[in-house]
């Protein structure tokens, strides 16, 4: 007997538990979740990240259009792999941390792209400025964990991170490569 | 046949090429070390780096012409201690303008900030990024200056004691654009 094509992945679907029955991955593990930056300064590809940020997903791939995001960053927490410019970025110029100690932001909503891929569409509230910002990201499961990945490039002088001098793009990029890398279990169904 | 008495074309434009670029790259390296960070301290330490890889390129092909000339022999009026301190002093200077760079890209390395030759090639990385073992290297790298300082001072006091008070011809065989000396 043959099967027809366009019946393969529903019967795999259904032959696979895991699929039979939707999750909503929401407990995020933020011991395994990263945040992290990369960029180029005087044409040296460099990288950094953030210590201290915490991560509220709701994310059903059954129901994506419900999905929903929102992640708080601890700026003062970064690390660009010196003391000197960990200091300098703290400052006035670049985050401004007093004024400024965290940067938000919240989903608008996520689309999905096909396959495992997604974007997720939100606003990113950075030193006083929000604007939109939209980041595509892969979703797998590994076990009991629902893994994201994705990344995105922000324009640091959209949100006039880098003052005076540090305006000057020929020495640290103005494009800087935000990576996300979040996990999370799903719980237990409430209904 | 007779023996050359000056050094070739070759060996006194590498030798002057150096001289100029370690007397750039010297002085930037103290200057930017002191300056706060900026965009103009970010840009000094690359120009710094490119200077640097350069000069040691610049001493291995003076070294590959070393392996393949030999040197015009010096005045036969220096005494034998003399030249054997000089061949001593010119085989730390090599052995310094290898070791300086090197230990220049080591600390880049162990500070997790790669050099990229001239912002087009990317040297790769020779340590893992270590903060402890880059300012360790930052410390070995002056040292190795403060070496070089000293043994630079020692060869120009040399060359210009031959050249103004013996009146020999240990200076004239590497300066440029001077005819043949008569034997
Ligand atoms: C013959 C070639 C070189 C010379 C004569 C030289 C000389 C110097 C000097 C005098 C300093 C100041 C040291 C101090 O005050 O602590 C310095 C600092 C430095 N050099 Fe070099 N250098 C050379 C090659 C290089 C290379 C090839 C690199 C990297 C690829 C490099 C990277 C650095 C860095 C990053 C510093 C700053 C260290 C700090 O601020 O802690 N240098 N260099």
């Amino acid at each position: 007997m043959r099967i027809p094509h366009r019946y393969f992945l529903p019967l795999l679907l259904a032959c696979a538990p895991i699929h039979s029955q939707a999750a909503e991955f929401n407990l995020v593990q933020t011991d395994k979740s990263t945040l992290a930056f990369a960029y180029k300064q005087m044409g040296v590809p460099m990288e950094g990240n953030f210590g201290k940020f915490s991560v509220r997903i709701n994310f059903d791939p059954a129901r994506v259009n419900a999905a929903q995001a929102q992640i708080e960053v601890d700026l003062a927490s970064i690390d660009t792999g010196s003391n000197e410019a960990n200091d300098e970025v703290a400052g006035k110029q670049w985050f401004n941390t007093k004024m400024f100690p965290s940067a938000q932001f919240v989903s608008t909503g996520v689309k999905a792209l096909g396959g495992n891929r997604y974007e997720v569409l939100g606003k990113l509230t950075l030193k006083g400025k929000a604007m939109d910002v939209a980041a595509p990201f892969t979703f797998r499961q590994e076990g009991a964990a629902g893994v994201f990945d994705g990344a995105f490039i922000l324009k640091r002088l959209d949100y006039a991170i880098g003052e005076g001098a540090w305006t000057d793009v020929s020495a640290v990029a103005n494009e800087i490569q935000i990576k996300f890398h979040v996990v999370a279990h799903a719980a237990p169904a409430k209904k | 046949m007779t023996t050359a008495t000056r050094y070739t074309g070759t060996a006194i434009s590498l030798h002057w090429l150096a001289a100029l670029l370690i007397f750039a790259t010297f002085p930037l390296g103290v200057y930017m070390h002191e300056l706060a960070l900026s965009p103009f301290k970010l840009k000094l330490i690359s120009y710094h780096k490119w200077l640097g890889v350069t000069i040691f390129l610049l001493t291995v092909a003076r070294l590959a012409w070393r392996a393949t000339h030999t040197p015009p022999p010096l005045p036969k009026t220096i005494p034998a201690w003399q030249q054997r301190a000089a061949d001593g002093v010119h085989l730390l200077l090599y052995a310094l303008l290898l070791a300086i760079p090197v230990s220049g890209w080591l600390m880049s390395s162990a500070k997790g900030i790669p050099v990229v030759y001239l912002g087009l090639v990317q040297l790769p990385d020779l340590v893992d990024k270590d903060k402890a073992l880059g300012d360790l290297l930052a410390g070995i790298h002056q040292v190795l200056n403060f070496g070089l300082l000293a043994l630079v001072g020692m060869h120009i006091a040399a060359a210009l004691k031959h050249h103004f008070i013996e009146h020999d011809a240990t200076l004239r065989r590497m300066l440029p654009f001077i005819k043949g000396d008569q034997p």
